[in-house]
C-alpha cells in the first residue's frame, strides 16, 4: 500500500489538535470511538440521556456487523455509512455532547460545517465499504449501550480502535473537501455539456418534441 | 422434495457467503487499473489501495467485503414449469442462516412500524426476478447492492427541461451524466451506472438494475448504445469527482445501457447505481439443485 505520511491522532482529542489538522491530510486514528447512525442522532437531539460522556471523543457512523462468541463481542465487518443523512441532528450533536471528530463518508452540510469552526470539530472520510480493513484496526469492543432500543445496526458500540485510516475532508476551519469537488465537477458537468454541438431539427441538446 | 430443498438451500447459502465475501475478478481487475491510473501520493490512490487491501482481507477471512449487506436481488432462470416456491423457500431458509452467522447483517425494516424483519426476510425481501425457458438446468445470479449507492440512483421522464434532456440519445447522455454529478462520491465512488432507456416507471428501474449481470468488459451488442456507455463512461470520469468524492480520475468503473419499449407519451430514463463493492455472483445448477459451476 502507499503510505501517505500519516499523522497518528489518539482519543480525548484537544481543540487544538483538532484545529491543526489540515484539509485533506491523512491520519491514524487510535482510542475509543462511538458508532452513531440514525436513531441515535435522533435521541441525543431530542435531550437524551447518554450513558457514557462524549466530550472530546469521536464519532464513528456506522452500522455494524456484530457477532457474539462465548459472550464476548466481535466486529465482523465495520464501514462507515453514509453521514449527510445526519445533517438534521449533528450540529447540536456537536454543540451538546462536545465531540471533537466525526467519521464517516461522503461529508456533511453547510450547519455541519459551520458547527466544527465554532466548535473546533472535524469531519474524517473513512474509505466507504472497507469493512474488513476498518474491522481489522478494532482492538476490542468495550461496551453496547441501545441495542435492545436502537437494534445492532443503529446501536452506540464502543469500539476501541488503533491507526484507524482517513482523511480529514472538514476541517475546523468549517473547508469541506466534498464542497471544492462539487464545484471543479459542476465547472466540468458545464464544459461538458455546453461544447456538445446542437442537434439537427431543435434547440442544443434537444430535439423535435 | 425435502430433499431437493436442502440440497438448494446449500447451494444457496454458498451463494449468498460468496457473493457478499469475494468480489467478482472483472470488478476487482477494473478497480486496480483505476488505482494504478491515479497519481502515487493522492488521496484518490490510498483510497483505491484501501479498497483493495479490504478486497484482499475479506477474502481472507472470509468476512463480508462491505457491512451494508444490502438487499439480495435474485435474477433464476428455470426449466418450464418448476416450482418456484420451492426456490423461493430454501433461499429464505439461506438467507436466515447467513444472517445468524453474520454473512448478512440485519439489514431489513417494516418501512411502516420501523421494527426490524428478522433474519432478513420480509415482504419485499429477498427480491426474486424467475423467468422460464425450455432448460433442465437452473441459472441463479445474485446481486447484492447496498443502500448508499441505492439512494444516488436516479429517473428521468424527458424531456427535461433543467437538463436540456430531450427525447434521444442526446437526452439520455445528459441524464447519465447528471446522475454521475449527483451523485458525487455519496454512492461510494468508483461506482457503474446501470441504465435503461424506455419501459415504465417499474420496469425502467427493474431493466436498468439487470444491466448488472452483465460483465465489467461487456459491451452493449447494439452499436449506437455501445459508443454512448463508452462516451459517457469518459465524461463522467472528466468530472473529476474521484474516488469517494475526494477528487481524482475515476469517478465510475463502467456504464451498461439496455432499452425497453415505451408508449409514445413517456419516455423515461432510470439510472441505477452500483457501488465500487459490485457483489455479483451466479451459480448453474442442476435440477436436484446442486451446483455445476459458477458464472462469472
Amino acid at each position: 500500500m502507499a503510505v501517505l505520511a500519516s499523522r497518528r491522532i489518539q482519543a480525548p482529542f484537544t481543540e487544538k489538535v483538532v484545529r491543526g489538522l489540515a484539509l485533506g491530510e491523512s491520519v491514524l486514528l487510535s482510542g475509543p470511538v462511538f458508532t452513531a447512525r440514525d436513531r441515535l442522532h435522533k435521541h441525543i437531539f431530542e435531550g437524551g440521556a447518554l450513558p457514557v460522556a462524549l466530550k472530546d471523543g469521536a464519532l464513528f457512523h456506522c452500522g455494524p456487523v456484530m457477532l457474539q462468541k462465548e459472550g464476548v463481542w466481535q466486529v465482523r465487518a465495520a464501514g462507515p455509512t453514509t453521514s449527510m443523512r445526519e445533517e438534521p441532528y449533528v450540529p447540536t450533536v456537536i454543540r451538546t455532547t462536545g465531540i471533537r471528530v466525526i467519521i464517516g463518508k461522503g461529508g456533511m452540510g453547510a450547519a455541519t460545517e459551520e458547527a466544527c469552526a465554532k466548535f473546533g470539530c472535524v469531519y474524517l472520510q473513512a474509505t466507504g465499504g472497507a469493512a474488513q480493513v476498518l474491522a481489522r484496526t478494532v482492538e476490542r469492543v468495550q461496551g453496547v449501550h441501545f441495542e435492545k432500543e436502537f437494534g445492532m445496526a443503529e446501536a452506540m458500540w464502543e469500539l476501541v480502535v488503533k491507526d484507524l485510516p482517513a482523511i480529514v475532508a472538514v476541517d475546523a476551519r468549517g473547508d469541506s473537501l466534498f464542497r471544492k469537488v462539487a464545484a471543479s465537477s459542476c465547472r466540468a458537468r458545464y464544459h461538458l455539456l455546453r461544447d456538445h454541438p446542437a442537434e439537427p431539427g431543435g434547440k442544443k441538446g434537444r430535439s423535435a418534441r | 422434495m425435502r430433499n431437493i430443498g436442502l440440497v438448494l438451500e446449500n447451494s444457496l447459502l454458498q451463494l449468498v457467503r460468496r457473493t457478499a465475501v469475494d468480489i467478482p475478478a472483472d470488478v476487482e481487475a477494473v478497480v486496480r487499473k483505476a488505482c494504478a491510473d491515479e497519481p502515487q501520493a493522492s488521496n484518490a490512490r490510498a483510497v483505491l489501495e484501501t479498497i483493495l487491501e479490504n478486497i484482499r482481507l475479506a477474502r481472507q477471512v472470509d468476512a463480508p467485503l462491505c457491512q451494508d449487506t444490502g438487499g439480495l436481488l435474485f435474477y433464476v432462470q428455470v426449466p418450464a414449469g418448476w416450482d418456484t416456491n420451492c426456490f423461493a423457500s430454501a433461499a429464505g431458509a439461506a438467507i436466515a442462516r447467513a444472517t445468524r452467522e453474520g454473512t448478512l447483517r440485519q439489514n431489513t425494516i417494516d418501512a411502516v412500524t420501523g421494527q426490524e424483519c428478522p433474519l432478513n426476510l420480509a415482504n419485499g425481501s429477498p427480491s426474486i426476478h424467475f423467468t422460464q425457458a425450455a432448460r433442465d438446468t437452473i441459472d441463479v445470479r445474485l446481486v447484492i447492492k447496498g443502500g448508499g449507492s441505492e439512494n444516488v440512483g436516479c429517473q428521468y421522464s424527458l424531456p427535461n427541461e433543467e437538463l436540456g434532456a430531450g427525447r434521444d440519445l442526446e437526452g439520455v447522455r445528459r441524464c447519465m451524466l447528471d446522475t454521475a454529478f449527483r451523485a458525487q462520491g455519496q454512492g461510494c465512488a468508483p461506482g457503474i451506472l446501470g441504465v435503461c432507456i424506455g419501459g415504465d416507471r417499474a420496469s425502467g428501474y427493474a431493466c436498468s438494475k439487470e444491466q448488472f449481470l452483465r460483465k465489467m468488459d461487456d459491451r452493449s451488442p447494439v452499436s449506437v448504445l455501445s459508443a454512448l456507455e463508452e462516451r459517457a463512461l469518459q465524461e463522467a470520469n472528466q468530472l473529476g469527482i474521484g474516488p469517494m468524492g475526494l477528487g481524482g480520475k475515476t469517478t465510475l468503473l463502467g456504464v451498461k445501457i439496455g432499452s425497453l419499449s415505451r408508449v409514445p407519451a413517456s419516455f423515461f430514463v432510470s439510472v441505477s447505481y452500483m457501488c465500487w463493492a459490485f457483489r455479483r455472483r451466479g451459480i448453474l445448477l442442476e435440477s436436484g439443485g446442486g451446483i455445476i459451476r459458477w458464472l462469472y
